[in-house]
């Protein structure tokens, strides 16, 4: 799958070899220490930052919102 | 207006096949209106979750009859993040998506919780929900709303110009009292129609408002 940064998509399939490998065998079995991927994330992540910047993609500073509480239950 | 969805699926494979599957289900045959995916940020919290960013841009396929419309629109993609949080201890993971970009026109979010299914643990069950709002709703019932006061001062005059005209036929001179009451009305039906043009204005402000803060609430 393409990355946003035409020059990234490579840097982000080596990371996610790395990633895919360290969730599966390590973190969901309760490992979540020593993360081995850091170094290529690093690589990966200033290439597509600096895509993001360069294509104005409006993400700055978007408080996180992966726990889902700012939806009430049940809402319409 | 809200359009709100909800759902549930199941997917007869364990919660943490399904918890590794989610970070490789691009590109696959059903997902062609994908065009590119990233991490934008993870991190491990202390307590053993592991937060995510993924950012996505999708092709913007609307029907035809929307292009004359929403002309801005059709050449840009849309972007959309979604947040997750993967917890192996319970073996559950939340996420959440939505688009950023488009907003005028549709937000859509979507927030869907996973977790190992209640009949039989060898399988993942998904709880879904999604809200799609438009600020456009806003402009329409504002455009009903001008158009039901005007029509409302409309009457109103028909109704005058009636009474004058047959109190001329029947060889009253309008009184200076109907003439006058035709001039109020014609005032008063002028107020009316300002009133509800900036009521009008004010619905379709705070729609488009509203949509802004929900995208930016904890900027």
């Amino acid at each position: 799958m393409n990355s946003i940064g035409e020059a990234c998509t490579d840097m982000k399939r080596e990371y996610n070899r790395c990633f895919n490998h360290w969730f599966a065998e390590k973190f969901l079995k309760g490992d979540g220490s020593g993360d081995p991927c850091t170094d290529l994330f690093k690589r990966y992540q200033q290439c597509v930052q600096k895509a993001i910047k360069e294509k104005e993609i409006p993400i700055e500073g978007l408080e996180f919102r992966g726990h889902g509480k700012d939806k009430p239950e049940n809402s319409s | 207006m809200v359009k709100y969805f909800l759902g549930q699926s199941v997917l007869r494979s364990s919660w943490d096949q399904v918890f590794a599957a989610f970070w490789q289900r691009y590109p696959n045959p059903y997902s062609k209106h994908v065009l590119t995916e990233d991490i934008v940020h993870r991190e491990v919290t202390p307590d053993q979750k592991l937060l995510s960013r993924r950012l996505l841009t999708k092709a913007n396929r609307m029907p035809r009859w929307t292009e004359r419309l929403f002309r801005a629109s059709v050449a840009h993609s849309v972007y959309i993040l979604e947040d997750s949080v993967v917890d192996p201890q319970n073996q559950t993971m939340t996420t959440f998506t939505w688009s950023i970009n488009h907003a005028r026109l549709m937000v859509v979010e979507e927030r869907c919780v996973y977790c190992v299914n209640s009949d039989s643990n060898s399988w993942t069950e998904i709880r879904r929900e999604a809200w799609v709002s438009s600020s456009l709703f806003g402009v329409s019932r504002a455009v009903q709303e001008f158009g039901l006061a005007r029509f409302k001062s409309n009457v109103t005059k028909t109704m005058k110009g009636f009474e004058y005209i047959l109190a001329k036929l029947q060889g009253e001179t309008p009184s200076k009292t109907l003439v006058e009451t035709a001039k109020e009305a014609e005032e008063k039906a002028k107020e009316t129609a300002l009133a509800a043009t900036e009521k009008a204005k004010d619905l379709a402000k705070k729609a488009a408002t509203k949509q802004q803060q929900q995208q930016q609430q904890f900027v």
